[in-house]
């Protein structure tokens, strides 16, 4: 992600550069009437400014020309904006018959995503560059809005209802992905990445077998691949800025959470039970190799909202 | 002006016409203002009302199923009594009214006191409507929900739909408890206004010249008879 | 209420201000320019509320990190702003107090109509301003002002209630307030005071109380349901409990999105009267400044929808509204036109109700062009909910709306107090409320389309340097709030007298003396001229201020 100084967001969806098209236009809209105004109000304060107290000037009559002109010039204007941010509008909520569904929920504050070929991943979301994509979404609890600027889309996402959101990537690269609408206490940080990739690594991602794959990643397929998710951050405890935290556990006692607990969590769950939580977890032992539970570990430590979240925590 | 005169105005002027407040310059004028405020009041009620019923509306039109068979579970036979109620509470605040234009404080204080007590008797049958509610458990929430199977035998708990339909009837009595509800603090307002009235009545203070707080009670009353209009079928008759 | 006349050794006029000096002539007072004055010590005492709340945000914003305060504490911080700022100082500030003091003395009128509810519409402001303290002593809110659903009737673990019912008692006082304008323009005007001779303020404060009739009780009505659902958990917007949550964003911004205009309808009446007098010119096209004010009004009512267009509504459903939206910047581009014409040709004095005046049309302009970028519906996909969307309405709200009700503090305050302030301190805060502001809100802009989402305490690090400019900027904005609070506070000691007309303004409510006295007028003026007449003004004599 580029995380440098700039006035514009990186273009890297086929809408981002139209959308922007009509920014610079509006900008110049802007920039003409706001200096028009400034410069006649600078000017006429200058030219006319109050010399004699006891000056009584004419009064001007009300042009009736001008005020219409200044009434059409402006509608024309707002006429040629609305359709051409229609235009645009209509473009971006039709989704292309070919696009790839990928399935997205929200909840209090992650966003869970699923591939169409059974895929899923969590506050993160993998695609291939030139491909047309439609977010199949909805939430789980409240409203959330699932958006990433580089693509300039945004799309609020209800409980209760789905909604789509169309787009096609244009460029290889990590993008932001924020929620944007307020959802509680952690609504900053429910935030991830949207990953476009080349579509052949794109498949490699998805068989699982990408090269010098970082062990982070690696550990976030294995999570998704035995459904951990489907319990942890609702009947299991939520992984997210877990790493380095003290854990309460159901005895009373208090553990940090460092490698050796993961581990053992992993392969001996009934071990340390967190407050508040039962032991349903089966143990991993057999299943998983020493390799792929560090992967796991390295994901879980990667799951911190920010550093200070965690020291707050 | 200096500083021996008298100040305040309102012993200036307070009692040079009766009832003529000091900052109004006559009567006329005091009774436009009164008119056009009771009017830009009503339009806030209306308002009022309508979002209450713009919420109701979406949600009938939604789930007309269940508010149907919500709504079959009310006394139709109490609100069309209600309704008649009100409707005679209100002919006599108009004869309350037409009565004060001509001055006569007699006939102004037997029409108060009918308008008020057929009021009474509105808010007392709503009571009586509101317990039979409960006792039929007609109120949304744990009560409702502990009993439901009396009122719909036919459905199955067991189904994943008929928690919806159920979480439907019990969105209709909460509006419909929030519409009467709100109608009834309406009533207990006006009845309390025109006790005032009754008292002020008796002692002479309106005369056929000064009786604008008695046309505004009346505008008042009126409008809440009408507000009851709406709600009758709203509520009571709900048809899919 | 008991009166006591006044007067002292040195023969002092007896005002509104010094006719009684007990607590109770105050608190149980009918006079609406005592009930103004109410309503200014308690909108300033709200500002400061929601003005702290503001700093400890932009504090925190200084760093990407949250370091300063907890998530939770930040949500219930910008909860709060908003509450305060827009219910309890935004709304009630041209409206309750210039308002209340000035609709009387310009129509030529003793008072309101109805002073006892003025006094009810006070109280209820009061108690309506506890009940939401209480929420903020009890431990906060963390909806935002938006209350939408269902995090704030579900989900949200605060104290939504209190918070609820404060801004349902309020909205009453808004109401209350509203029937008093409109009754008293349509009915309470002098002899010869036609409509199209009324100063413009009026008619933009009749627009506005519309809006505070019409809009106020759908607010009402819907926070009733949020209070429903969250105690009785019955569904009205819950899904899963069988409601709607979009339906409360359509109720809600019903009333919101024309409360903007509730803002900003009265700064403009403000304004029409501050640059007619200090260009010395009768306003230019009277006719459509004042018809603009009521299209604003009429209009505003049909555009809440543009604040759905990502929420899912139907595509239809948001091209109507946007092509509506754009409509409404079509009058108040009409009226930033005639200000600007009205100065052609004047004789321009840049005293400091000028200067915030012209502050207003810079800002209020840059707020309604950035409103362009809203109203485009494909733009505000992407910029809703950033901090391109907080920056334009604080250039409406703060930029156009505090601007002008500052202005017209400055234009009226001899008015209401007989005394002047420092000019040049005056002139001096005016210009750093105009620097600070632009510091801070400019870079949201840029914020915003850079895509930073609004509401969040912890942020990207490239969003850095724009925040701490941003938090610079503030830190102007903050001294050049309080600079008019210590000087003007100063003037009523030791400012020099006023007289009834320091800036030889025309209008009745200059007529009589400063400040006036209970009564208003010593007879009820006749109006033989049309507003703004300050080519027929006498220029010596009596209007010249008395030192």
């Amino acid at each position: 992600m580029d995380t440098s100084f700039r006035l514009l967001p990186e273009t890297a969806s086929t809408m981002a550069s139209q959308v922007d098209g009509l920014y610079f236009f509006l900008n110049a809209v802007a920039a003409f009437f706001a200096l028009l105004i400034f410069v006649l109000i600078v000017y006429f304060s200058l030219r006319y400014r109050r010399r004699d107290e006891s000056v009584r000037p004419a009064p001007v009559p009300t042009n009736l020309k001008l005020e219409l002109l200044w009434t059409i010039i402006p509608f024309l204007i707002t006429m040629v904006l609305f359709s051409w941010s229609a235009r645009l509008f209509i473009q971006m909520s039709h989704s292309p018959a070919d696009a790839m569904r990928i399935n997205v929920v929200g909840k209090q504050w992650m966003w869970k995503i699923q591939h169409p070929d059974g895929q899923r991943e969590i506050n993160a979301l993998h695609v291939p560059v030139g491909k047309p994509i439609e977010l199949m979404m909805t939430s789980q609890d409240v409203i959330h809005s699932f958006y990433v600027p580089a693509f300039r889309i945004k799309q609020d996402v209800l409980p209760g209802s789905y909604s789509r959101l169309a787009f096609t990537p244009t460029k290889v690269g990590e993008y932001h992905l924020f929620c944007a609408e307020f959802c509680g206490d952690q609504h900053s940080g429910m935030i991830g990445k949207v990953v476009v990739m080349e579509p052949a690594k794109y498949d490699a991602w998805l068989a699982g077998t990408i090269p010098d794959e970082p062990p982070a990643l690696a550990g976030e397929r294995l999570f998704a691949q035995y459904g951990c998710m489907a319990c942890h951050g609702q009947r299991g405890p939520t992984m997210a800025g877990l790493f380095g935290r003290k854990v309460e556990l159901n005895d009373g006692t208090t553990v940090t959470a460092d490698e050796q607990y993961l581990h053992e969590s992993i392969f001996d769950p009934a071990a340390k039970i967190v407050r508040g939580f039962t032991p349903l977890m089966p143990s991993f032992r057999g299943q998983l190799t020493e390799e792929q539970v560090m992967q796991l570990i390295a994901y879980i430590k990667s799951l911190q909202y920010s550093q200070s979240t965690q020291e707050q925590q | 002006m200096t500083p021996s005169q008298p100040i305040d105005p309102h012993a200036l002027d307070r009692h040079h016409v009766q009832g003529l407040a000091h900052h109004f310059d006559d009567m006329d004028q005091q009774h436009e203002a009164a008119t056009l405020g009771m009017w830009a009041f009503l339009a806030t009620e209306v308002l009022f009302f309508g979002g209450a019923l713009a919420g109701y509306a979406v949600y009938r039109s939604r789930y007309g199923d269940a508010f149907a068979a919500a709504s079959h579970h009310l006394y139709l036979w109490i609100g069309v009594i209600n309704t008649a109620v009100l409707l005679t509470s209100s002919f006599m605040m108009a004869l309350a009214v037409n009565a004060a234009k001509h001055g006569n404080r007699k006939k102004v204080v037997t029409f108060l006191i009918l308008t008020i007590l057929l009021g009474l008797a509105f808010l007392c049958i709503k009571g009586i409507e509101y317990y039979l509610d409960y006792r039929e458990h007609l109120v949304p929430g744990s009560i409702f929900e502990a009993n439901w199977h009396e009122m719909f035998p036919h459905i199955d708990g067991a189904h994943p739909g008929s928690m919806m339909f159920l979480r439907q009837v019990q969105l209709f009595l909460m509006f419909y408890y929030i519409l009467t509800g709100i109608h009834a603090v309406h009533m207990i307002v006006g009845i309390s206004v025109m006790i005032v009235l009754t008292v002020k009545a008796a002692r002479g203070r309106y005369t056929a010249e000064y009786n604008s707080p008695i046309d505004m009670a009346g505008l008042y009353w009126h409008f809440v008879d009408v507000v009851w209009i709406f709600l009758l079928p709203l509520l009571y008759m709900v048809q899919h | 209420m008991t009166t006591v006349p006044y007067s002292s050794s040195l023969g002092r006029e007896t005002t509104y201000l010094n006719h009684s000096h007990k607590i109770r002539s105050w608190l149980l007072t009918l006079d609406h320019k005592r009930i103004a004055i109410l309503y200014m010590i308690s909108i300033t005492f709200f500002f400061m509320i929601g003005g702290a709340a503001a700093v400890l945000m932009r504090l925190e914003l200084m760093t990407p990190q949250g370091d300063l305060v907890k998530a939770e504490t930040y949500n219930k911080l910008f909860t709060m702003h908003g509450v305060m700022m827009v219910f309890f100082f935004l709304i009630p500030s041209i409206p309750a107090v210039l308002g209340n003091f000035l609709i009387p003395l310009m129509v030529g009128a003793k008072d309101l109509a109805f002073p006892r509810l003025n006094l009810a519409s006070w109280y209820l402001f009061m108690i309506g301003g506890l009940f939401a303290l209480a929420s903020l002593v009890a431990g906060g809110v963390d909806t935002g002002w938006t209350f939408y659903t269902p995090y704030s009737s579900t989900y949200s673990n605060s104290y939504v209630v209190l918070a609820v019912v404060g801004i349902f008692i309020n909205g009453f006082s808004s109401i209350l307030t509203g029937l008093n304008f409109i009754v008293t323009i349509h009915t309470m005007r002098a002899p010869g005071l036609t409509w199209f001779r009324l100063p413009l303020f009026c008619w933009s404060l009749y627009a506005t109380s519309l809006i505070f009739i019409l809009g106020t009780p759908v607010l009402a009505i819907t926070l009733v349901l949020v209070g429903v659902e969250r105690i009785f958990h019955i569904g009205v917007f819950d899904p899963s409990l069988g409601g709607d949550p979009i339906l409360f964003q359509h109720l809600f911004w019903f009333y919101s999105h024309p409360a903007v205009y509730i803002m900003v309808l009265p700064s403009m009446g403000v304004v029409s009267e501050v640059i007619t007098c200090f260009s010395r010119k009768r306003i230019f096209g009277y006719a459509f400044v004042a018809f603009s004010s009521v299209a604003i009004a009429v209009l505003g009512f049909l555009v809440w929808g543009h604040h759905l267009f990502v929420s899912g509504q139907s595509i239809y459903g948001g091209l109507i509204f946007s092509i509506l939206s754009f409509m409404v910047a079509i009058p108040s581009g009409v009226k930033v036109f005639n200000w600007t014409a009205t100065l052609y040709k004047g004789s321009i004095a840049l005293q400091t109700p000028m200067l915030y005046c012209l502050g207003f049309i810079g800002l209020f302009t840059i707020g309604g062009l950035t409103g362009l970028y809203v109203a485009s519906i494909a733009v505000d996909v992407h910029v809703t909910d950033t901090y391109f969307i907080i920056a334009h309405f604080h250039y409406i709200m703060v930029g156009g709306a505090v601007m002008a009700y500052m202005a017209g503090l400055h234009f009226w305050w001899p008015k209401m107090t007989g005394k002047m302030y420092s000019e040049w301190m005056g002139r001096f805060s005016a210009l750093l409320i105009f620097v600070g502001f632009n510091l801070t809100f400019f870079p949201q802009f840029i914020l915003g389309y850079l895509g930073m989402p609004r509401r969040y305490y912890a942020y990207a690090p490239e969003f850095q340097a724009l925040n701490v400019l941003s938090s610079a900027g503030a830190s102007v904005l903050g001294v050049g709030y309080l600079l008019p609070l210590l000087y003007l506070l100063w003037s009523l000691r030791w400012g020099k007298n006023a007289g009834p007309n320091p800036f030889r303004a025309t209008g009745l409510e200059w007529k009589t003396s400063s400040p006036p006295p209970t009564e208003n007028f010593e007879k009820t003026p006749i109006v033989n001229e049309e507003a703004y007449a300050y080519h027929r003004m006498e220029m010596t004599g009596d209007t010249v201020a008395t030192h």
